[in-house]
């Protein structure tokens, strides 16, 4: 029943390679910027917490749009790479990427902030009398209280990067190979009238996103039990 | 920020380009029968790796005016390419290769018997078109209705397609009861079952269908090598047989009447 071309495949192996990418960026530039937001409520914190939150509420056209413009060969960065000698990044890979960890960050930001939030600052004043370097304080303390936090935030970024569209198809033009995620390929299927082929990916984009979701709902109740942190 | 502009200057020089494939970017007019020219291609050059991307006309030069590495495009309406090539991101003049029809078409009520005038008396609730401002067959559909003195009476039943092989899709799967779509897509096998309707050709102006290899194709064996194959009998059969009127025949018509 399951007959998958040779480009579904290529899709598929690209869409998990860029939903895996983003998650391991966002996690790396999300994590301080969680922890600081989590540090107090001066206005400026409020401020980038808004501009984190974003990519909720405007629409991926916007984002796809802005981002075909800053990152093409006229933008300020496509341009300013061009003249270093290197390729501008609208359409390819790189540019997906950038577009999809901006696209997803307030996924990572959200769940992480919560989970600091939640910590509060006395563990680590506690650890922090007893000796504990920052390093050790990141590692012994943080890492391991706030890891329902992390497990929410990856699984989250993961998922709702591999449901991105809107900014896909305006930033990457679909290219096989380089740009053309499962869900752009499915659109191009639709188009082209290969319902069936159509149907099998969107069936198993569905059930993956169904799976995903039901373990990160699973993790969230075990950790509000307490069990795993 | 600085850290993501050093991540996104990291990530640009990981994809090693080993053999780059060669990518045409066409208008979806062409979706069937340049699918059909390109397996002719690869058994007449195995192992030449090219790939396809179709879409409408208007987004697609857009998009090699930012910059997507495309190598060869293949519009729908001529005056894409020459802006192009006007602004330098074309290497030559566009290249003419067929002329292109819409039509009529209906996968549920029967058209070949309404004349087009009395369009407005057939019971749908939904008219798909491509969207006229950056697809070639929408405007011509526009301009056809216009003609006709239907514009007005179907504006409010229009919906549109962002290029025109989804047109013919939202026709198909039914969410539109009729649709004016391309010649070239009507008569693919799965969609020419139903019949259509030929709009005239006075109606509205050519779809002059015209390619050029594009700045990023300049230097690319390939991409010559595409373009010339596109002059072949058997490229010309193959677009005929599609409904795409060639040129050449168009010239002598011109030849005769004068």
């Amino acid at each position: 029943m399951i007959e998958l071309t040779a480009q579904d495949w290529q899709a598929i192996q690209l869409t998990l390679k860029l939903c895996l990418y983003t998650t391991l960026i966002l996690l790396l530039l999300g994590t301080p910027l969680a922890w600081w937001l989590a540090q107090g409520q001066s206005r400026v914190r409020t401020a980038i917490q808004a501009v984190v939150a974003l990519p909720l509420v405007l629409p991926p056209t916007v984002l796809g749009f802005y981002l075909l413009l800053l990152l093409g060969p006229h933008g300020a960065v496509g341009g300013t790479l061009e003249q270093l000698g290197f390729h501008h990044l609208a359409f390819s890979f790189s540019g997906i990427l950038i577009g999809s960890v901006i696209y997803s960050l307030p996924f990572t930001v959200q769940p992480l902030l919560e989970s600091f939030r939640r910590m509060g600052p006395r563990p680590l004043e506690v650890a922090q009398t007893l000796g504990a370097g920052k390093l050790d304080q990141l590692f012994s303390v943080v890492l391991p209280l706030c890891r329902g936090g992390f497990i929410v935030a990856a699984t989250l970024t993961f998922a709702h990067t591999l449901g991105e569209f809107g900014v896909i198809l305006m930033l990457g033009g679909s290219i096989p190979g380089e740009t053309q995620v499962l869900s752009v390929l499915i659109y191009d299927h639709t188009e082209a009238m290969n319902y069936s082929q159509a149907h099998q990916l969107s069936l198993g984009l569905l059930i993956a996103a169904f799976v995903v979701l039901f373990i990160v709902y699973g993790l969230n109740k075990r950790f509000d039990r307490g069990q795993l942190t | 920020m600085r850290i993501l502009w050093i991540c996104s200057l990291l990530l640009c020089m990981l994809p090693v380009r080993a053999s780059e494939p060669l990518t045409i970017a066409a208008a979806s007019d062409l979706r069937y029968a340049l699918d059909d020219i390109i397996a002719l291609y690869r058994t007449e050059y195995p192992g030449s790796t090219l790939r396809v991307i179709y879409g409408s006309s208007g987004k697609i030069s857009t998009q090699i005016r930012h910059g997507a590495p495309f190598d060869l495009f293949f519009s729908a309406d001529i005056q894409f390419p020459e802006q192009l090539y006007a602004e330098g991101h074309a290497i030559h003049q566009p290249e003419l290769y067929a002329i292109g029809r819409i039509v009529l078409w209906s996968p549920r009520l029967s058209l070949a018997d309404t004349p087009l005038e009395q369009l407005t008396s057939l019971h749908f609730r939904r008219l798909a078109i491509a969207q006229p401002a950056h697809a070639p067959y929408g405007l011509r559909a526009k301009e056809a209705l216009q003609a006709l003195g239907l514009w007005q009476a179907l504006e409010a039943k229009l919906v549109y397609g962002e290029n025109i092989a989804q047109t013919a899709q939202m026709a198909q799967s039914g969410a539109a009861e009729v649709a004016i779509i391309a010649l070239s897509l009507a008569r693919f096998p799965e969609l020419s079952r139903h019949g259509y309707q030929l709009i005239p050709a006075e109606l509205h102006q050519p779809l002059t269908q015209a390619f050029v290899i594009t700045r990023h194709g300049a230097n690319k064996p390939s991409a010559h090598q595409f373009s010339a194959f596109m002059a072949r009998d058997e490229v010309r059969a193959i677009m005929q047989h599609y409904g795409f009127e060639l040129p050449d025949a168009e010239l002598a018509q011109l030849e005769q009447s004068r």
